[in-house]
């Protein structure tokens, strides 16, 4: 037909330049997924290649020093420990209850959604208010003291309870609903079947969810210095009640210090440990996912 | 043993009733904690516009807590969080939103199996490590080209938009992936390429999905505060239109900047700057809730045109 003859031209040049579009289209999206990545490792090679020489079994061991030299990073390294460790004691339980609820025993109604809602919206606030509700909370009214183990781990706590319970919740939901109805048609109670099928099955999320939480814990900055976290501590915490520093406060410490051997060499080196540490963490949560994700 | 022994059916219901509520108050921690927040941050603030009047607060210029003469004007700190919502957004969208079309929409399994996980550690990296780096390697790098001064929005604002991306690409993608294929199948069958389909049919289909994320990763940027505490520098400065470079170029202070510079100040108990805080600090709280709200809302609405 002739109007097809007239269509051909501009149909196969409608094509050609779509591919075109199409391809470059295609590597831009590509390019684009790799910014961020790749600005991010070469962010840390630089660190990397600058903690050399820095990152040693004496800055592992030492206290904080005003000689870059002889500064070490021992103190901190034990507080962050020392918090996380009471934030898992704290959240795990919580969180997990919490989940339980939400998933096992809550219907769907207007006080469930708004619970649903609130939860969400607490893992929007900005780190630095909850440092806000630590300041007033625990060091104001409850007078745990300013800086102290217990303050900065309480409420860090809080700041991680949104993502502990969230994550619980994806656990438990993954449950399959058979294995309830089989439960309770062995004339289970509900909280038997929760006790000995539920959470055994859901266990491996709910670890790998909160040590994610607890690796992001251990690089909160703002609430610690918001409850008057000394930036620097020099000997070793003794108990909950004493004064502690964290891995990342000395980091701010240390990046405002003006020497270079502070800035390019004491300071990377303090931030390789912190990442090393948290890389740490989170390998552990994906060694506890895999093994159970191919299990089931 | 034929019989079924229900001897201890009361004792069982009792103790499963005893969970359910200790299960209950465990959710219920969490609207305290919210009420919790809301009322430490109202009672100090309360305190803070009885010496200083609300209006002094939301309209003053000049924002200096404790250097003579005092003045408590917010729109400095609020001028500077803007900045740094501005240019980490315009870092943070278009790559995450072009991310999130790569993984949904050309990524093989394979791809994005690697991809995805490696654009999560974006999100796991401390905060003060990213402040660190813009302090140390990204303005020094940009220093060469511009005149920066060590302290500046722009480094700020480039980490922390890097920061945000995976926020903006792991939502927009779950948005695209809930876009049903067969709309994908319809646009394919009228000839249309991958170009097309993913520009014409899968993002606008997703649209609300992608405000949310967006939404949600600007609330983010204006709460970020170790970046810009460490990398934007102390200087409370008003957004002057006439020279918009000057902001990014220059230093500022946003919010949490000034919070963390009163925080680790030598102001204890009661005094008018230590008070500000929780004032900065309530004005912070209301902008990112109702920021988490909207996206909230605005994702509610995706989820239930699918499913």
């Amino acid at each position: 037909m002739a109007a097809d003859t007239r269509d051909e031209p501009a149909d196969s040049e409608f094509g050609q330049i779509s591919r075109t579009k199409d391809v470059s289209f295609r590597l831009l999206a590509l390019a684009a997924t790799l910014v961020g990545i790749v600005s991010l490792a070469a962010l840390l090679l630089n660190v990397a290649v600058d903690a050399v020489g820095w990152l040693d079994w004496q800055f592992l061991t030492n206290p904080p020093h005003p000689d870059p030299y002889q500064a070490g990073f021992l103190p901190a390294l034990v507080g962050s420990v020392a918090i996380m460790l009471v934030i898992a004691l704290i959240t795990f339980p919580l969180g997990v209850g919490a989940a339980i609820y939400l998933e096992e025993y809550a219907d769907d109604g207007y006080l469930t959604r708004f619970i649903q809602l609130n939860i969400a919206n607490l893992a929007g606030v900005p780190s630095v208010v909850y440092g806000l509700l630590g300041l007033g909370l625990f060091v104001g009214l409850f007078n745990i003291g300013y800086g102290t183990v217990l303050a900065a781990a309480f409420t860090i706590a809080l700041l991680i309870l949104p993502i502990v319970i969230i994550s619980a919740q994806e656990a438990i939901r993954s449950v399959p609903d058979s294995q309830r109805q089989a439960s309770y048609g062995m004339g289970a109670t509900k909280w038997q079947t929760i006790r000995n099928v539920v959470l055994p099955r859901a266990m491996p999320g709910i670890m790998t969810g909160t040590i994610l939480a607890l690796g992001r814990a251990i690089g909160e900055t703002a609430p610690l210095i918001m409850i008057a976290a000394p930036t620097t501590v020099f000997g070793l915490p003794n108990g909950p009640f004493s004064k502690v520093s964290a891995m990342p406060l000395q980091i701010y410490n240390w990046a405002s210090y003006p020497q270079t051997e502070f800035q390019y060499g004491v300071v990377a080196a303090g931030v390789v440990t912190l990442l090393v540490v948290l890389l740490t963490i989170n390998s552990i949560a994906i060694v506890i996912r895999n093994r159970y994700q191919q299990r089931t | 043993m034929s019989q079924p022994d229900f001897s201890h059916d009361a004792s069982r219901t009792a103790r499963g009733t005893a969970f359910r509520y200790l299960f209950m108050l465990c959710a219920l921690l969490s609207i305290l904690t919210t009420v919790a927040i809301i009322l430490t941050l109202l009672i100090d603030a309360v305190d803070f516009f009885a010496q200083v009047s609300l209006v002094e607060f939301l309209t003053g210029t000049r924002w200096s807590p404790t250097n003579e003469p005092i003045a408590f004007g917010v729109l400095p700190l609020i001028s500077g969080t803007l900045v740094i919502t501005v240019g980490s957004a315009m870092v943070a969208l278009p790559i995450g939103l072009l991310t999130a079309i790569y993984l949904s929409e050309y990524a093989t399994d394979r791809q994005r199996s690697y991809l995805k996980p490696a654009l999560e550690v974006l999100a796991g990296v401390p905060t003060v490590v990213y402040g660190y780096f813009a302090l140390v390697y990204i303005t020094p790098a940009l220093d060469t080209i511009l005149p920066l001064s060590t302290f500046n929005g722009l480094s700020a604002s480039i980490m922390v938009g890097i920061m945000i991306i995976p926020m903006v690409s792991s939502i927009s993608e779950d948005a695209m992936s809930a876009v049903p294929d067969s709309l994908r199948q319809a646009s394919y069958g009228l000839g249309a390429t991958k170009f097309t389909v993913s520009t014409s049919v899968v993002v606008p289909a997703a649209l609300s999905g992608i405000f949310s994320s967006f939404i949600l990763a600007l609330s983010r940027a204006i709460g970020e505060t170790m970046i810009v505490a460490i990398a934007a520098g102390q200087t409370p400065r008003m957004v002057d239109l006439t020279d918009p470079a000057g902001m990014f170029l220059n230093s500022i202070q946003p919010m949490t900047s000034a919070m963390v510079q009163i925080g680790t100040g030598d102001i204890v108990g009661q005094g008018e700057a230590y008070k500000s805080l929780f004032a900065v600090g309530l004005t912070l709280f209301v902008i990112t809730f109702v920021m988490n709200l909207i996206s909230e809302f605005v994702a509610s609405r995706y989820r239930e045109v699918y499913r």
